[in-house]
């Protein structure tokens, strides 16, 4: 397991706060963008950091993360690439957790195990794979612990009770739960069912909870904060990017995620 | 109906598994028990077979080729007429299949993608057929080669969703249709077109392709007297050829040939010959060949035929290429045009483009075998769709 996410978790549940976890991808909308706008995630309160490692076809995501993956890709970004990322904004001082989070490909073409290995070297704390349920889990699971990194599963609100201890058997430092049934990308509102999910995750695991997709705004974190320990915001991340004029996009993003965790 | 129990193996060798997001889970395992509690049914399998005989036109004949024969010079060349089911196409046999398990599964609306449009056709005809909604989700690029079957869809009462994303062609398609189901899927099934996607969708549509190669092999013991020395079909996702393979593969004594599209050739880079020069990744669901780069990440490909235009291919067909079970090869859109043409001169019968594929190798092959040899091929659709591609390929304007 990753430390550093032990201990992240350990101190908001201390500091009774939620954590707050946002998401970029790695190389958009440049590659020389990336380092500078994870250093401002963490500038603008960002707790722990997904880094997406940019795929062709990335099924779970909806239209604006889509978007961001096409770009990145055809930026040339890899995954040796978002290695690079994460060396450099660790000697740039990064001090959160940062998960590398996509799709199984790029990975397994990279070589599962040198993957896993050279991800531990560059300072990242575990992996986040989108098209990895727990039955194709077992080896790649198994490497992330021998090198002190966490695998961090998905759980969606269509995980029934049944399968609910084996969906959560592959966590060791916490679970992100799919608010919806649905792609990423920004809502207006939480679903009411949300609570029953989460209670239902709750009776399964004693880990603590992330909750992602459909959130953007600071009503929302606030209302994730009462059923978990850390917000997702991605989508939201990718469109502040956009938004914000070309020179001051780190600038921007530290301010939406001042904004959104009330961090200022 | 939730558990997830895996009682049919998720695996082709090293090949398959089930590499979907979690939210997706839930369904594939409802599927498979779906499947097996339709198998142990009486009434499935017999409405199935009422069905395959009254409305799709099966068993669909085995056709001698005697003047493509006598073009070859060598083997003797039979058709599995594929092409006389109905909409014209092998796509039929499995679309039927899966929607009635979308209604054992209480789902009433389809979810379906489409390359060349007879995916889409047939799985618009059984939901017209069944009373089903039905969404059909097409690249543009396909939409723009393959207008007619956009039509047919529409007539039949489908909702054509155009997907403009990527390479417009047969995988965006896909890639939507699984954003439509991560949304939708207490309400939708997603009728998968070929042996693809996450178990267990490459084994039931290998299941309902296999009366292809149940009927050829039976109709090939009556008609010639004795089982084909070679087989042959064409591979883009796969299914009409496993379909055609599957009966035969404990068969020692019959090749099994897949022919790949090679679009401008092999060294333009501009192919869908995944099996033939891609390596083994994960891509919608499934560990098999793909046609990616040195990075992982999925290329784009080409071919004459919309429906072989995909840069994976069913685990299946990987696990036979490894285990040499099968060969596989790849013929490009010239050679296709070539094939397309012989089949129409000699025996009045146009083939789709797809096909046309293996019609070119399968007379390569039998023109270096003896006359008392056969060679069986898979000829999956006809080529009506593909008259305007014709066409603009041979420079006529229509």
């Amino acid at each position: 397991m990753s430390q550093r996410l032990k201990d992240t978790f350990a101190r908001g549940k201390a500091e009774d706060r939620t954590l707050f976890m946002p998401y970029i991808t790695g190389g958009y909308p440049e590659s020389f963008e990336t380092v500078p706008l994870l250093l401002a995630l963490e500038a603008g309160g960002a707790d722990i950091i997904e880094l997406g490692v940019p795929f062709t076809d990335p099924v779970a995501d909806g239209a604006t993360i889509q978007h961001a993956n096409e770009v990145a890709v055809a930026n040339g970004t890899t995954f040796q690439d978002c290695l690079e990322f994460v060396r450099e904004a660790r000697s740039r001082g990064l001090a959160a957790p940062v998960l590398l989070m996509g799709y199984y490909n790029p990975v397994l073409s990279y070589g599962v195990e040198r993957a896993v290995a050279d991800a531990a070297t560059a300072g990242a704390d575990g992996f986040i794979m989108v098209d990895m349920p727990p039955e194709e889990a077992g080896d790649f699971v198994a490497l992330c612990g021998r090198h002190d990194l966490s695998f961090v599963p998905l759980i969606a609100p269509t995980t029934g009770d049944s399968r609910m201890p084996l969906a959560t058997s592959t966590a060791d430092a916490f679970l992100y739960c799919v608010s919806v049934t649905g792609t990423t990308g920004q809502r207006d509102s939480l679903p009411p069912e949300l609570g029953a999910f989460i209670e239902r995750v709750r009776a399964s695991s004693p880990l603590p909870i992330a909750i992602g997709f459909g959130i953007s705004r600071r009503e929302h974190v606030e209302a994730v904060g009462k059923l978990a320990d850390a917000a997702i915001v991605g989508s939201a991340i990718i469109a502040a990017i956009d938004a914000a004029e070309p020179e001051r996009r780190a600038e921007r993003v530290r301010e939406y995620v001042e904004g959104v965790t009330g961090h200022n | 109906m939730t558990q997830a129990t895996t009682r049919l193996s998720s695996r082709f060798g090293d090949f398959g598994g089930m590499f979907i997001p979690e939210v997706l889970v839930a369904a594939h395992n409802e599927l498979e028990e779906a499947y097996h509690a339709a198998l142990a049914d009486p009434e499935f399998g017999e409405e199935l077979a009422t069905l395959q005989r009254h409305y799709v036109g099966r068993p669909t004949p085995l056709y001698f080729a005697e003047r493509l024969t006598a073009e070859a010079g060598g083997a003797r060349i039979w058709l599995k007429r594929e092409d006389l089911a109905h909409t014209g196409a092998h796509k039929i046999n499995n679309a039927l299949g899966q929607a009635l398990l979308a209604r054992r599964l209480g789902k009433p609306r389809i979810i379906a993608e489409t390359g060349a449009g007879q995916h889409g056709v047939a799985t618009a005809t059984v939901c017209a057929m069944l009373g089903l909604e039905c969404v059909v989700y097409m690249g543009t690029e396909d939409m723009r080669r393959q207008s007619l079957n956009v039509f047919r869809m529409k007539m039949l009462g489908a909702t054509v969703a155009p997907v403009d994303s990527g390479s417009k062609t047969l995988k965006d398609a896909i890639n939507e249709a699984m954003r439509d189901w991560v949304t939708n899927v207490s309400t939708t099934h997603y009728l998968i077109g070929s042996v693809i996607g996450g178990h267990p969708f490459p084994t039931i549509v290998r299941d309902l392709q296999s009366v292809i190669g149940k009927e050829a092999r039976a109709q090939m013991l009556e008609q010639a007297g004795k089982l084909p020395d070679l087989a042959v079909a064409c591979v883009g996702g796969g299914s009409n050829a496993i379909g055609l393979f599957h009966p035969f593969i404990e068969d020692a004594s019959v090749s099994l040939l897949g022919v790949e599209a090679g679009g401008h050739g092999l060294g333009s880079g501009a192919h869908s010959a995944t099996l033939v020069a891609g390596r083994p990744g994960v891509l919608h669901g499934a560990h098999t060949y793909l046609l990616q780069d040195d990075a992982g990440q999925i290329l784009e490909t080409h071919s004459i035929s919309a429906g072989l235009d995909y840069p994976g291919v069913g685990p299946e067909h990987s696990w036979l290429k490894a285990s040499e079970r099968a060969r596989y090869t790849a013929v490009d859109d010239r050679q296709a045009l070539d094939g397309f043409k012989a089949l129409s001169r000699t025996e009045g019968i146009i083939p789709a483009l797809e096909p046309s594929h293996a019609i070119y190798q399968a007379l390569e092959e039998a023109r270096r075998m003896r006359p008392d040899e056969d060679v069986l091929i898979g000829l999956s659709g006809r080529g009506d769709k593909d008259m305007h591609t014709v066409a603009d390929a041979l420079g006529v304007t229509l």
